[in-house]
Formats: C-alpha cells, structure tokens, sequence
C-alpha cells in the first residue's frame, strides 16, 4: 500500500491514525529511509499518540530506548544503525513479545525479526512530500493496516 | 576516603580510585576506539566482549597504581546507567562481585552525573550550577541548585550532538570519530553553506536531526546541479550551526536563572575547540558567573568521574544491595 504525504502536520496524522490502529496491540513495525526522510518525526507523532508522556529521541547510541504507552505496556524504539556487520544476539525477542516495536535501520538485525511484521518505508520527496509505502508479512499485521483501507 | 570506581557504559573499560573526592590516586581507561573505527560507530557486540576481557586487569592495574588494596577501599562505585545495555552489564557485575567479596558498601552512580562532578577534579564547583552535557550519547542542560539535586531544564529532542557529528562525518566520508575530523577541517574552511537552522518546542531543548539532513540535503543538491564545493566550509558551516543552537539555549538560561554561579561543562564534544572559543566569548557577557571548562582527561569517559560521584553519593548515603541491576534508560540522580 501507497500513501502520499504532502506536508510535515499528514505525517504526523497519519502516525496518529496507525497508533490508534496498534494501541493495546502486540506489533513489530520496521522504518526505513533515508537519513532526513522523516523516521524520528514519524516516531515521536506515534509515540506521542499512543499515550508516551516525555521526550522520544534518538536510540542510536544506547541501541533501544524503552518508552511506557498510556496503556501501561511498552513501547520499544530499537535503531540497529550501528549494528551493520555485528552478528551477535542481543536478546531483541524479549522486546518483539511485548507492546509495540519500532525499528530503524531493521536490515541489520533482519534475521532476528518476527514474521508477522508491519514493513513501512518512507520515501523522500521534494521539500515535505513523503511517499509511505506499508506491507504486512502476516494475518495480525494484515489485520491492523486493514483499518487503513 | 577511598573509593574505586568502575564505569563500562560505552566504549572505554575504566576503572580509577579516587581519595578524598577530589584527588585521583590512579585511572585506567582501556580504550576500543580502533576496534569502533573500522565499523563508523559502537558496536555492542564487540564493545561488550572487550569489556569483559578488560576489566579485571583494569582493576588490578588502578589498584596497583594507586599502591592500594581492596581491603583499604571504602565503597565501590559503578556506573549503573544510562548506556548501552549489554557493556553496563559487564561493569555492573564486577562491582557487586568484589563489593560481596570484600564486604564493601556499593553505590549507584548516574553516567551524567559523572560528568557534572568531574569538573570536582578541577575546582570547587559553587551552586547553583548550570551544567552543559554533550557526547556522543548525550546534548543536556542541566540545573543543580545544590549538590544532590538535578533538574534537566534542556535535551536533544532528536539526536545528541556527537550522534550528528558522527553521521555528518560519515555523509562527508570522514570517518569515525567524527567530531574530531569535522573540528580540524572546520579550521580551514568558512561558514559559508546556507543549512537550515534547527528548531525546537522547548525553550531550553535542542534538534539536531534536521540540520543532519540539512547537510545531507546540500550535498545532493549541489550534486544535482553539478557544482562543486570546499568540504571545509561545509564542515564549517555544520559546526557553525551546532553551536550556536547550544549556545543560544545556553545563554537563554543564564539570563532567566540570574542566581547560577557557575557553568561547567562534561561530555566528549567539550573537546572541540571551536565549543571552547564560545565559552571564552561567554566569559565578558556574564562576569558574575565562574566558567570551568576541565582538561580533556576529565571530559571523555573515564572511572575518576564516577569516583568523584559515588563519593559524594556515598556521603549522601544512597547504596546498592544484591538487586542492583545496569539500568539502561536511567533518570539522572
């Protein structure tokens, strides 16, 4: 699925509307992009909609940032940035089994990842046109991009 | 008061014993920052590892140096957190294990804070103290009207400073680490490449995300259009920009708090000397506060940070217990 982005406030809608669609559910969503495409914007709108109370940045250093949702469960950012040519298991399945996962740069640890899966990745057009393209890789996946249909 | 600390939150095994708060019987800093080149950034996997094959000869080596033994120690103290997970493990371990064995208080100590109190090693530090953090990991403005208590009136809402630098020197094929190679072609070039300026909600807060892609955007563009341009004055016009986002919110903060009596700086980047020429240029505009910028040795990662710390932790008497566990998110205490 395709959907077209024209300014900086839909990408923060559309972040909203796909929170709504994931709340109190148990989901892994890949990120990718280029950098500048607009990943931590994305993540900070959806954090925020999902009830995270503080500041979202940048997991690049300490490799995942742990968040609690409105709901109580958790939110993990997960950015795999540095993690090109590691191989080790870094226990990242104890994250995919609860609350909900956001990964960036998830090429680096793609054999760790959950089948069912939501892929999104978004692309970067002039100024703040962004082109978001969605896949989902199984029946739970499926089911919540459904609700964007 | 002897105290031997650990810290393993990133790249640097380190261990020091600190006598008395201030003076630094000995300081090991196992480095692997040319196992981190080859890959342009930290790799867990690797940075744990080292850190496991370090740490005891770090240990045996500040007690050596330091002409001590475990049974003259007071307190152990350990960087609990934040960090990265797995290498804050390795140290962690270690200070319970030789707190247990040697029947020795363990103290929890906060990374940032560690960086706050190294400047102890240099000067008194008089409260109120506005404290500017920056590293790889970190880009904070933080407010301590004594000593123990902290208030965080500014942060990265996006990447910390170092993050940038490192990644802007990636764009520009530098190499890793990348505020060092940005800060010497910086010299030679002007800043003269128009990049977005950075914006932010909180008045105190910092972005530095958007002038990443900013630098990357220009890049393209010039590309696109077939003009060249001088990497230096690019490299200039980035750090240019860097700066003057954390000195305006700086300067913003020592105008609405009149009561702060000194400014200290900790973290990695404090080793960039353009960062150093602005405080000096701070210095007229506010002579009623002290400015302390420490010597290198105390900016980067290092034990006799912590030690510092979990002195004066351990004076206000917070401790560990067999629970203790590297917490990787950890709020500053």
């Amino acid at each position: 699925m395709k959907i077209e982005i024209h300014s900086l406030q839909e990408t923060q809608e559309f972040a909203k509307k796909m929170a709504d669609l994931c709340k109190d559910k148990q989901i892994v969503i890949t990120l990718d992009g280029d950098l500048g495409a607009g990943k931590t914007t994305w993540t900070k709108a959806f954090g925020k909609a999902l009830g995270v109370k503080g500041t979202i940045n940048s997991p690049t250093f300490t490799i995942l940032k742990s968040y609690k949702q409105g709901n109580g469960s958790p939110l993990h950012h997960i950015d795999a940035y540095r993690l090109e040519g590691a191989s080790q298991d870094l226990g990242f399945e104890d994250c995919f089994d609860e609350g909900i996962c956001v990964i960036e740069w998830s090429e680096f640890i793609e054999d760790q990842l959950p089948e069912d899966r939501i892929q999104m990745s978004i692309e970067e057009g002039m100024d703040e046109e962004r082109i978001i393209t969605i896949d989902a890789t199984g029946s739970i996946s499926q089911e919540i991009i459904g609700g964007l249909l | 008061m002897l105290i031997l600390a650990i810290e393993s939150s990133c790249d640097e095994t380190a261990v020091a014993v600190v006598k008395n708060k201030k003076e630094v019987l000995s300081s090991i800093v196992a480095s692997q920052i040319d196992v981190h080149k080859e890959f342009g950034g930290v790799i867990p996997e690797v940075a744990s590892r080292i850190h496991v094959e370090n740490i005891s000869y770090c240990v045996e080596q500040a007690l050596t140096q330091a002409n001590v033994t475990m049974e003259e120690i007071d307190a152990v103290a350990i960087t609990q957190g934040p960090g990265l997970i797995g290498c804050l493990h390795v140290g962690v371990q270690a200070a319970k294990t030789l707190a247990f064995a040697y029947h020795k208080p363990l103290v929890p100590v906060h990374h940032l804070a560690g960086h706050i109190y190294a400047n102890e090693l240099v000067v008194d530090m008089k409260y109120p103290v506005l404290a500017l953090v920056v590293s790889g990991g970190n880009s904070e403005l933080v407010y301590m009207k004594n000593e123990t208590s902290f208030e965080i009136l500014g942060e990265t809402q996006d990447d910390a400073i170092g993050e940038a630098y490192d990644k802007v020197a990636r764009v520009l094929g530098l190499g890793y680490p990348g505020g060092p190679k940005i800060d010497k072609l910086a010299k030679e070039g002007n800043p003269i490449c128009p990049l977005a300026k950075p914006k932010t909600q909180g008045k105190y807060d910092f972005s530095f995300s958007g002038l990443k892609s900013s630098v990357l955007q220009y890049v393209k563009r010039m590309e696109r259009l077939g003009q060249t341009f001088e990497m230096a004055d690019l490299a200039a016009s980035f750090q240019e920009c860097a700066l003057d986002e954390i000195f305006d919110r700086v300067q913003k903060v020592l105008n609405d708090y009149p009561d702060i009596q000194h400014f200290v700086v900790g973290g990695g980047v404090s080793a960039n000397s353009r960062l150093r020429e602005k405080i000096e240029e701070l210095k007229p505009k506010y002579p009623q506060v002290t400015f302390t910028v420490p010597p290198m040795s105390c900016c980067t990662d290092n034990a006799a940070m912590i030690g510092v710390a979990g002195t004066i932790a351990y004076m206000s008497g917070r401790r560990g217990d067999a629970s203790l566990t590297a917490d990787s998110g950890m709020e500053i205490q």
